[in-house]
């Protein structure tokens, strides 16, 4: 088998994607049942039955045993790759070489997660011996949003980013929000209501801070030839990449960039062979204000430290020139914790003409991009309707 | 202090407890690989550079950059200090990074520069455990 990544370039295809039943605040829904439902829903999306499934792949403590119980499925490959919010743009990599070597055909990735009104959730509890406590918590630390500020401010500091570039962001995502029915805060804002709202961590207001919502999400994929027998136009997945840099955030390699998206950017670019200029829409986890600024830059879609100028005068908002999370993103559609399966439902529906209102015209080719833990890990997923 | 402290109480474990030890001394300690020459902080037993063994503790010198840092204006729950922190990326003379509180200056981004020259002060939260903090370099 070769080595060369570029092997399993368009060799699989995303053939449906869901979401839960309902979004939003949930407090009537355990978790389990947010991955039944959307898995439901994605498996109908793709005409195809629990029974054709043979690998699943899901993300969160005990998940990859617990997700297979509660549907009733006895996966012969599973994936449980657990980075954080990121981690089912990982299963798509991971289950496409899997389907490449044989050892599946039809991967179902679940996520579902009762974000805000945390039925049947774990506790998400570091011990006192952890490194966690030990070298960051003492500090009063309070996770991504204190340590998404860090490369934030670094990045102030180094470039001249300003909160009026962050707030650009926000203010474009409601934009978008406000024409997908589904999208949790929908509501008109300005840069003044997001520069107004109350401190969380500075340079964090609260509306440079995504949502916190209950939902679950599901996609099917499987081979590109059992694709073409399947109902729906396949999405074909043209270049993935991923990488883990760190776990706490004071261990990240450096702070005026991000490091685990470069790489896991490069890669998918690589091995997808095409051109920034090629892509149509982007999804790229907000879990704040900076996470998509800084995605810009890693990805080469602009130079390190110009991707506050590049956010501004609305340019990702609907009508500019770089239509970016298009459902309304985790700032205002939705956002559970581990937002990563919401960017590839989307980009899927965006290539298949699906979006209604806000759907992106003619648009062939996306990107898929995420982050998880605190900066920590990234993966990168490219998509076209053509091989 | 020392039995009221509502916030998290690091438990210190064997590769980690020599810091610890040296806080509560009022010294401030990382670890260096005697292989790559690495200086790094969280204490590892063995190198994170080249997974030596030939690693030891040396004394920091205390002086430090403010590298990057936030304001937390929502600490968590039971947190001991009054909202809002100063959190710092606290860059040390000798190279590792390390979090930690900056105190001796407002909590206010109009206050804080990155790259500012710190220095460690020490300040005991129980019997046990010491924690390092930063303060604006008196001599800078």
């Amino acid at each position: 088998m070769s080595a060369d990544p570029r092997a399993l370039r368009g060799s699989a295809a995303i053939v449906g994607v869901a979401e839960s039943d309902r979004l939003g605040k949930l407090p009537n829904v355990s978790a389990l049942q947010l991955h039944m439902e959307a898995a439901h829903n994605a498996l109908a999306d793709a005409g195809l039955r629990k029974s054709d499934v043979d690998a699943v792949f899901t993300s969160g403590r005990n998940m990859a045993n617990d997700v297979p119980e509660y549907l009733g499925i006895r996966p012969r490959f599973v994936g449980g790759t657990q980075v954080g919010g990121c981690s089912f743009i990982l299963h798509v990599e991971h289950a496409m070489a899997a389907i490449h070597a044989g050892l599946c055909e039809v991967a179902l990735i679940t996520h579902g997660e009762s974000g805000a009104s945390r039925i049947a959730m774990p506790a998400p509890r570091w011990g006192d011996d952890s490194t966690n406590v030990q070298f960051e918590q003492v500090w009063g630390t309070a996770g991504p949003p204190t340590g998404y500020g860090f490369l934030a401010t670094r990045h102030m500091h180094q470039y001249g980013t300003t909160k009026e570039q962050m707030a650009e962001v926000a203010v474009a995502t409601r934009k978008w929000a406000a024409l997908n029915p589904k999208a949790f805060a929908r509501d008109p804002l300005t840069i003044a209501d997001v520069l107004g709202s109350r401190l969380i961590s500075w340079p964090f207001n609260l509306l440079d801070c995504c949502l916190v919502t209950d939902a679950g999400g599901a996609a099917v994929v499987t081979s590109a030839e059992r694709a073409r027998d399947l109902p729906k136009r396949p999405v074909y997945v043209l270049g993935t990449g991923e990488s883990v840099t760190h776990q706490m955030v004071s261990q990240m390699p450096n702070f005026d960039r991000w490091d685990a998206a470069e790489a896991s950017g490069a890669r998918a670019f690589a091995m997808a062979g095409v051109s920034r200029a090629a892509i149509d829409v982007a999804e790229f986890y907000d879990a704040f204000t900076i996470t998509p600024i800084l995605a810009l830059e890693a990805l080469g879609f602009c130079q390190r430290g110009e991707g506050g100028p590049f956010v501004s005068g609305q340019r990702t908002a609907p009508g500019g020139d770089f239509p970016m999370n298009t459902n309304g993103g985790g700032l205002s559609y939705t956002h559970t914790g581990m937002y990563g399966i919401f960017t590839i439902i989307e980009a899927v529906r965006q290539l298949r003409g699906e979006c209604g209102e806000r759907q992106v015209p003619g648009a062939t080719t996306a990107i898929c991009h995420g982050t998880g833990g605190v900066w920590s890990a990234a993966a990168t997923m490219i998509v076209s309707t053509e091989t | 202090m020392s039995t009221t402290y509502s916030g998290p109480i690091p438990k210190p474990t064997p590769e980690t407890r020599p810091f610890w030890e040296a806080a509560k001394q009022r010294r401030l300690v990382i670890q260096a690989c005697d292989d790559c020459g690495l200086r790094y902080f969280y204490p590892r037993p063995l190198c994170p550079g080249c997974l030596s063994r030939r690693v030891r503790w040396i004394d920091a010198s205390g002086r430090a950059v403010l590298h990057t840092f936030v304001i937390n204006h929502r600490p968590p729950r039971n947190y001991p200090l009054p909202a809002p922190i100063v959190i710092g990326m606290v860059q040390l003379e000798e190279g590792p990074r390390m979090i930690s509180h900056i105190v001796g200056v407002a909590a206010d981004p109009a206050a804080l520069r990155c790259d500012m020259p710190l220095e460690v002060v020490f300040e005991d939260i129980t019997d046990e455990i010491t924690l390092p903090k930063f303060q604006p370099r008196a001599s800078a």
